[in-house]
This record gives C-alpha cells, structure tokens and sequence, in this order.
C-alpha cells in the first residue's frame, strides 16, 4: 500500500481586486495533482519559482489548507480532520525548511528546540530521557551532543541544516517533506547534507518528497521525479530514465539549462523564452504553449491531460498521443 | 598592460589588536574584453576582492593593508576620493546577486538607468538611449518597461534591468558578483547567455564571482579558486576544469552532483571552511585536505607558477587526484 496518495489536489489562494475588494480571483498555485509515495520512497518534485512547488508540498502535509482533493496517507483523508486530530498525525509525517537561518527559533538551545518536538508529542517521559534522545538525534545527524546547549546562530549552515533535520526526525515519521533543503549551501556542504539525508533514509525507512529546482541534486537523491510547470504535473517518471530522455518539451529545456562542470560536453540548449506566467491567469490550453518552442494550433485551445508512455512514465502534451 | 591587476592584497576587519585577515595576498590579472571567473565557498574573500576593485569597502570597518589594484595602470588605493568616484561606473561596473535588493522600490526602473547617464554620459540622458539599453540586454517591449516599477517585474527581468545600469556609463569592466544565485536554472540560463554575447559585441572584461562551477565552464576564459582569503589555483578554464591540481578544487568539483552519473554517494569535503578568526596553521586547507602530510600542518605553501600559465598553492600538486570517484573523470 501507499504511505501517501494524493487525489486531484487543488490549492487556490483568493486575491483581491477593484475598488472595495469586490470581484474575486484566485492564484492557482497547485490545480489538480495526483501522485503517490510508497514507505521508503525518495520523489523529487521539480520546476521554475513560481510553478507551485513550495505550496504543494506544504499542502501534502497540511501547513496550506486544500481547497479540493484529496490527501490519503496510511489510507487516512488528512484533509478533512480536525485541528487536534492532525496534530497527533503530525508526528508521522515533518518538514525541513530551505532557509536553515530563519526556520530555527533563535532563542531556543538545541535541546529545546528539539526537545519541544518530543514534548508536543509526549516521546519522552522524563527529562533524562529527553537528553539522552536529544544526544542520539544529534549523533545521527553528524553533531557533537555537547553542542545541545548551544543556540543557532552558532552553527554554520550546514550545522544549522542539521539541527533541522534532527529536529523533524525526533518524532520518528514516515515521510519527511523537503522543501529546497540544500540550496542555500554550498556545494561541499550540500554534499554533505544528501548523503546524511540518504543514510537516514536506509537506517530508518524514511519516505522524502524532495522539492528542488536543481535537476541534478533531484536526479541523484530520487527515485522517482515528477516535474511541474504552472500548478500541474506536465511529467512524471523514473528518476535516471526521465533525465536520460526526457519527453515534455518543458522538462527537456528545464534539462538542457543544467550547468555542467565539463568544459567538453557538447550539448545543445533550449534557451526558454520569458518567464513563468501569471497563476492567476493561466494561458489557456496548454500552460506552456506561450513558451514552448513545439507548439501547434491545438495547444492553445485544448488541455493536455496525463497520459502513460511505456511502463513507467506519463506525461502531459499533445506531442504524445 | 593588463585592464585590471591585483597584486598581492591585503585586507582586514577587526581590531588591530585582532585582525581577521580576510583576503591574504590575492594577486589576480585581466586582460581587456577577457572574462576571469572567482570561484570559492562563502566565506572565502571573493566577494570582498570584488568589491575592493573599487574600493567600495568603506574603511573602517576594512583596513586596506597592503598590496596594489591596478586599474588601467593606476593605483586604487591611493586615489583621491574626486578620481574614483570618476572609476566607479566609469571603468568599472557592478552587478549583484539580488536584483530586487539593488533597485530602489520607489523610482521607475526608466528612471533610475537614466540617473546613471546622467552622471556619465549626460548629453545621452534620454528616453531614447534608455530603450536602446534595455533593448540591448533582451527586454520585450522596451517603450512599455521603462515605466515598470522594479516590484512590476520578475527577478530575470530585474537583473536584466540591473545589468542595462551598469552598462549605461560603458565600463571596461563589469563585475558581477553572483548575478544568477537568486534565479531559476532557465533565467540562469539566459543570464549568463546575455553576458556572453554583451562581452563580444562591447568588448568588455567580465570577472565574474560564482560558487556555481556549472555556469564558469560555459562563459571563463580563466578561473581562479579561492580558499580562506587566499587564491589557491589559477589558469585557464578548461585546464583547470580538467586537469585540478589543487585537492581543493578537486573536491570541489567532484562535490558537485553531475547529471546521468550513476553514483551511490557523493564525494564530499569533511568539515567546513574555517572561521576567519581561526585560520589553521600552515596550508588553510589541511584539516579537510585528504592528501595532507606532516609538513602541510606548518609550512605555509607558496602559489607556484606551472607551465602554461597555471599556478597552484600546494606542493603535492602532482601527486594522484584522491578525489576522482571510481568510474571515470567528468
């Protein structure tokens, strides 16, 4: 069975326009996903700013409020419960931040900062036992225990990172939501981090929704890959197969601007021109007609639904029928 | 006579009494229309080097210790403050990493790349000249933009904006200093596309900062990699990429994911890069250096000079790459 099956997943955000308020639009940020994580699974979730990423992953684990659909996990409708009853989910299911600087209290020590975790959901029954979790989270992640008493701002980064880390495993989940987790870092430090989070995932069967805009972090971490463009999946598949041949137009000009380190590679780009458009006014027909460098007369009347390619792979364009 | 020559320079923050010596015996060089890539981790000094081109570091905070910037031949450092305010913009333009944070809010963006005429070529302070910059760094519809508010664009848009100022008093140099940190790989893309081409069709030196290798094997003619203030290893782009002979830049460019590249795990550099108030003894980068002898704990290595113009910090520098993963080279 799947740890997490999300069913049409809709989140639209009201904005205010003309005089007084009155007359209402919505940002579509997330507008009908579907997908599925099994325990112990890594998906990478991909695309520019401004394609609904962010909200979506918020979304699976309810920071967002849904508008529609819905979001099963252990078989579980965690859209529609109660405030008190989704807090006593929350322990199954934890997120760690982009910004390591700004999603750590700083006026809480390591401990408490973890610690409190453990409180929320009552995992330790006295404070000796706290420290002695607290101590063990903190191996597990790479960190010296006697850096409990420290406060954040005297941690680097990456260290910071780790604390987060540390922090959303003290309950012991089954999936961790990553939102953009190592691209504040540098690349020796980012190294770092993707390793640590692959071992905690063999050690303790941790399921990962990794959400990135840097393809190749995604790819190596991933075992499946599903790419966004404007609220909805354009591309879903494996992940090493899905970056060897990619089939929307949009996931292969989103491949071929990767940098690559090998002054020899000869590849040829796709420049995309423009940027992302308005979520509020979505382009009709395909949301990626206006930029895409394939686009025919059909593409900008008819939507383009999901459809399976092969064994393991579906994807959103009229190019594959 | 390079356009720009940075000979041994040295600078610090803190007190005399416990300097932080961030930037230690930095010499770089840059031929006119060349562009130089400074790559390095946070923390290593690259942006402060950058900024001392013209001498934007107020001092104090920053001592300019030693050391000279040769710009065009003439000293930086010792410019009265009349003649630099002529070299900023004048020769040398910056363009930085967070284009929102750079633009004033409150001034349309048309307005803002004219202040800049106005205070170098005043007689060309029009409209006109403004939609031909505009034009020029591949904003659609240049008429309409030039009234936009910067909050009115997006952050490609905003750097494109940011680059079309610097380039309004014609620099001999621009420095960008991670001008596609803060954007999307696409917009990245196009940024450093717009770079490449404005640097053949003005003839403009670049010295780009980076910590994205990616981006400087596409757009360097040479590259150098700092480490804790100092420049560990120099040369021309493709050698280096190649060929690293510094462990550092080795780690450094085997701790980048590649695409395609089946591997389990990624090579990483242990530990992080030292706080500038404890700078290991002898080479900065022993403590992480996975070639490390006795002697790299004590003796400070000098950068020696190879043939082909290359020049390393590390006296193993021919001994074998411990970083190259099992299955191949890039």
């Amino acid at each position: 069975m799947n740890l997490l099956e999300i069913q049409n997943l809709k989140v639209h955000f009201p904005v205010r326009k003309g005089l007084l308020g009155r007359g209402k639009e919505f940002v579509h940020a997330v507008d009908g996903v579907t997908f599925n994580i099994a325990p112990g699974e890594t998906l990478g979730l991909v695309g520019e700013s401004g394609c609904g990423k962010t909200t979506l992953g918020r979304a699976v684990i309810q920071l967002v409020p849904s508008t529609h659909g819905r979001i099963l996990f252990n078989g579980e409708d965690i859209s529609r419960l109660s405030a008190t009853d989704l807090r006593s989910r929350r322990q199954r299911f934890q997120m760690i931040f982009q910004d390591p600087y700004s999603s750590l209290n700083p006026r809480l020590t390591v401990l408490e900062c973890i610690g409190e975790a453990l409180d929320i959901h009552r995992l330790a029954p006295d404070r000796a036992a706290r420290r002695e979790r607290v101590d063990k989270l903190l191996k597990d992640v790479g960190l010296d225990p006697s850096h409990a008493d420290r406060y954040p701002h005297e941690f680097s980064g990456g260290q910071r990172q780790r604390i987060g880390i540390a922090r959303a495993l003290a309950v012991q989940p089954q999936l961790i939501v990553c939102d953009e987790p190592v691209s504040a870092l540098d690349v020796s430090v980012q190294a770092q981090i993707i390793n640590l989070l692959k071992d905690l995932q063999d050690a303790h069967g941790l399921a990962y929704l990794f959400v990135a805009h840097d393809l190749a972090v995604v790819e190596h971490i991933s075992h499946r890959i599903l790419v966004m463009y404007l609220g909805r999946i354009v591309e879903e598949g494996e992940s090493k197969s899905l970056c060897r041949s990619p089939l929307h137009p949009y996931t292969r000009s989103l491949l071929s601007a990767v940098p690559v380190v090998d002054p020899d590679s000869k590849r040829s780009r796709i420049f995309l021109a423009g940027d992302v458009p308005s979520p509020i006014h979505p382009p009709s027909g395909c949301p990626f007609h206006p930029r895409c460098p394939m686009a025919e007369g059909r593409c900008k009347t008819e939507v383009p639904q999901l459809k399976s390619i092969g064994s393991d792979r579906t994807v959103a364009c009229h190019l594959f029928p | 006579m390079p356009l720009l020559e940075i000979k041994n320079l040295q600078l610090e923050f803190g007190t005399v009494d416990r300097p932080h010596r961030v930037v230690d015996g930095v010499s770089l060089k840059l031929e006119a229309g060349k562009t130089l890539c400074l790559v390095g981790e946070s923390g290593s000094g690259k942006s402060v080097t950058a900024l001392s081109i013209a001498k934007l570091l107020p001092s104090p905070p920053v001592r300019y210790v030693g050391g000279e910037i040769l710009l065009e031949g003439r000293d930086v450092l010792k410019m009265p403050p009349g003649e630099l305010q002529k070299i900023r913009g004048g020769v040398v333009s910056y363009v930085f990493q967070e284009p929102g944070a750079s633009l004033n809010p409150v001034f349309r963006i048309g307005a803002q790349i004219k202040e800049s005429l106005t205070y170098h070529r005043p007689e060309k302070a029009n409209d006109a000249e403004v939609i031909r910059l505009l034009k020029l760094v591949g904003i659609p519809a240049p008429e309409m933009r030039l009234k936009n508010y910067p909050h009115e664009m997006s952050g490609g848009m905003q750097q494109r904006v940011m680059i079309a100022m610097a380039l309004a008093s014609q620099p001999k140099l621009l420095v960008a200093d991670e001008p596609t940190t803060a954007l999307d790989v696409t917009i990245q893309a196009q940024i450093i596309e717009l770079l490449q081409s404005l640097c053949e069709q003005l003839g403009m030196a670049v010295l780009l900062i980076t910590h994205n290798l990616g981006i400087v094997g596409d757009i360097a003619d040479d590259l150098a990699v700092m480490y804790a203030g100092q420049i560990v290893e120099v040369g021309p782009v493709r050698d280096v990429l190649k060929n690293p002979l510094h462990p550092y830049t080795q780690a450094l460019i085997h701790s980048v994911p590649k695409l395609g590249r089946d591997v389990t795990r990624l090579t990483t550099i242990p530990g992080t890069v030292p706080n500038l108030g404890s700078i290991p003894s002898g080479c900065r980068f022993h403590p992480r250096c996975p070639k490390a002898q006795p002697p790299c704990s004590t003796e400070p290595p000098e950068l020696m000079t190879l043939a082909n113009s290359r020049q390393v910090r590390c006296p193993l520098w021919d001994s074998p790459n411990l970083n190259q993963p099992a299955n191949g080279s890039l």
